[in-house]
């Protein structure tokens, strides 16, 4: 079942109700076959953005390019594009097999090619045998799959993905997860998918689109993105990042009266953040040269099954109060030996990982 | 099971649990009571009647005329013909408009409520006389006609089926629009969505996907303007002038200008047998929440 696949080329697409851009000058290069994640929060337009892609929302102005046709002023029926959407959208009057099916009628397929592609779609999303169901004596994981071989019967060169796995349980999610991203590989479509969960973004993506306030704010692979965030927001919203408020003079760092180093030093003078990642600092027992260190007193201690989060509360700059989150992972020498929660801890991060964003 | 102290406070939860359900009882116990008193020992009563001839005693005789004499088969026939139509002309008017009502916003969507509604909520005596007054061959309609030229002389639009077909429909839309458009709004948008992304024209996802889904509400506003057009009396007698005879009106002049509460009675059985018939069969054709759990 392997397709040739199409690539996306969007060029300044913006789109704004009365006052509120919901697309700001969006510009962007999908290639054929790639899976590409746009990532945001709620409300930061990219489902919008993907709309403008299916064909259900007109931009104000723009170009969206599929291969090398452009395709803003198609209407949706004739984009030959499989889409997903959140709430997974099945004909509830139709059973598993219609559904599925139903791409295949409007295409005039013979009945025996449509029997033939719509048995092969239900294997290729593990409901084999489940054709003859009616939806609603499916589970939500069942759906799921369903909504996915009904987008994908017809081969289309693009799939569009609306955060298809919302509304699924945490395990069942991130199961899917790997599944979705296997079908992918399988398939070789291009795939836009939409989602707020950063953690699925990271998991599935060749490369991820991170979106915010109709902005593009910075496109990378996951690796990038989780490694060097362009600008807080994302330093923010990928991973569990505690942010420090630095000063920079003459390529000095201070971080209150403490001076900071960084991986590598900064160009300008300034007001910067630190950005800490709970699984890179550690707790310290000695100090070492090259790692920065905090001490503050251990506001919190979680035991999170594979990991135990701590909340520690360093001195308070300019009257704010400035905390700090490390993740021991369980099991380890420094987790049986955690002081009490009152204590003073000295946290450190190393040089290498310490980095800043604006 | 009896209550050991492995099963603490079962006796105590037995009796929160029997007291519930004397709430329940109690709180429905007005209606069973009204529901016995006003329907079951009344239509009681017209059935018993039903068997009384003239001599008063027991006979089939008021059923029997019903089948032999040709003017209660004229009424049956009318009965049906102006209910069917009426029907018909409801859904073609009714299911454009509560589609239309389905797709604007919801504030739209009220506005448009409130035109459907209001009518619903004036006298049905003072809309009827309403039409008699437009469609008189004196009235508003006939004079605005000929004043633009479009007939030459006053057309008959009232005292006769078609008079009363305007006035019934009219009265009757609301029924069929309030669970249509109820069922609409329930339809997922995102599935007319879905239907256009794989492949279909906006007016093959309406027959393949939006009209399927409203068939529900379709058929549970037919079923109501039926119904209720089937024992209909106010509108029938005021603007059909006398021509058009209804069931309803025949059981009204067997009592107030025969006396005979039997013939009456009779035609009143038979009018509840043939809904009760219809509601049956509708309800086995379709369920009505086939597609509910969404």
């Amino acid at each position: 079942m392997k397709n040739t696949s199409l690539n996306i080329s969007i060029k300044n697409v913006s789109k704004s109700y009365d006052q509120f851009h919901a697309l700001n000058d969006i510009s962007l290069e999908i290639t054929s076959g790639e899976f590409m994640t746009l990532l945001g929060p709620s409300g930061s337009g990219k489902t919008t953005l993907l709309m403008v892609l299916a064909g259900f929302t007109n931009p104000d102005c723009g170009s969206v390019k599929f291969g090398n046709e452009e395709v803003i002023l198609k209407p949706p029926h004739l984009r030959g594009i499989g889409m997903v959407f959140q709430n997974y959208a099945l004909f509830p009057h139709m059973s598993v097999e219609q559904n599925v099916g139903y791409p295949q009628k409007l295409r005039g397929v013979s009945k025996a090619e449509t029997q033939e592609s719509v048995e092969e779609a239900l294997s290729t999303v593990k409901l084999d045998g489940l054709g003859h169901r009616g939806v609603h004596e499916l589970s939500g994981g069942q759906r799921q799959r369903v909504a996915l071989a009904r987008a994908i019967v017809f081969k289309p060169k693009i799939l569009l993905m609306d955060e298809p796995l919302s509304a699924l349980d945490k395990k069942l999610r991130e199961e899917m997860q790997i599944e979705l991203r296997q079908l992918h590989d399988a398939l070789n479509m291009t795939t836009v998918y939409v989602t707020h969960d950063q953690k699925e973004a990271l998991t599935m993506s060749d490369r991820i689109t991170v979106i915010n306030d109709g902005k593009l704010m910075q496109l990378g692979t996951p690796n990038e993105i989780y490694k060097n965030p362009s600008n807080a927001f994302i330093a923010d919203f990928i991973g569990e990042s505690s942010l420090l408020p630095v000063s920079v003079n003459k390529s000095q760092i201070s971080f209150g009266p403490e001076t900071i180093k960084t991986a590598s030093p900064p160009a300008q003078d300034g007001k910067f953040l630190l950005v800490v990642r709970p699984e890179k600092a550690f707790v310290a027992t000695d100090k070492e040269e090259g790692v920065n260190y905090f001490s503050g007193v251990l506001l919190d201690s979680i035991f999170q099954g594979e990991s135990q989060l701590l909340v520690v509360k360093l001195a308070p700059l300019d009257g704010e109060a400035q905390t700090l989150r490390v993740r021991v992972p369980n099991g380890s020498i420094t987790q049986e030996a955690l002081p009490p929660v009152g204590e003073t801890v000295t946290i450190g991060l190393k040089v290498a990982d310490s980095y800043l964003v604006s | 099971m009896s209550a050991t102290s492995d099963h603490l406070n079962q006796d105590g939860l037995k009796k929160l649990a029997a007291r519930e359900s004397l709430t329940f009882l109690g709180l429905t116990l007005p209606y069973l009571l009204m529901v016995a008193l006003l329907i079951v020992i009344p239509v009681g009563w017209l059935f018993y009647l039903s068997f009384i001839g003239r001599d008063g005693t027991f006979s089939f005789e008021n059923y029997e005329r019903m089948v032999t004499s040709r003017s209660y088969m004229r009424i049956f026939i009318t009965t049906f013909k102006i209910s069917i139509l009426t029907t018909i002309i409801c859904t073609l008017i009714g299911y454009p408009l509560a589609y239309f009502m389905s797709q604007l916003s919801r504030k739209w969507a009220n506005i448009c409520m409130v035109g459907v509604l209001i009518p619903f909520w004036t006298s049905l005596l003072v809309r009827t006389y309403a039409w008699l007054v437009l469609l008189q061959k004196k009235g508003l309609l006939n004079n605005i006609a000929l004043d633009l030229g479009l007939i030459s002389e006053p057309i008959k639009i009232v005292h006769n089926t078609t008079g009363t077909l305007i006035g019934m429909v009219h009265i009757m839309l609301p029924f069929l629009i309030l669970p249509l458009y109820a069922n609409m709004r329930a339809i997922d948008k995102d599935c007319l969505k879905a239907a256009s992304s794989l492949g279909a024209t906006p007016t093959r996802a309406f027959w393949t996907v939006f009209f399927p889904l409203s068939l529900p509400g379709l058929f549970a506003g037919l079923l109501i303007v039926f119904v209720l057009c089937l024992g209909f009396y106010v509108t029938p007698a005021i603007l059909g002038g006398g021509r058009v005879i209804m069931a309803a009106m025949k059981i009204s002049s067997n009592i107030e200008l025969y006396f005979s509460w039997g013939a009456a009675s009779a035609l009143g059985v038979v009018l509840l047998i043939v809904t009760a018939i219809i509601l049956y069969i509708a309800s086995k054709l379709v369920s009505l929440d086939q597609f509910g759990n969404k």
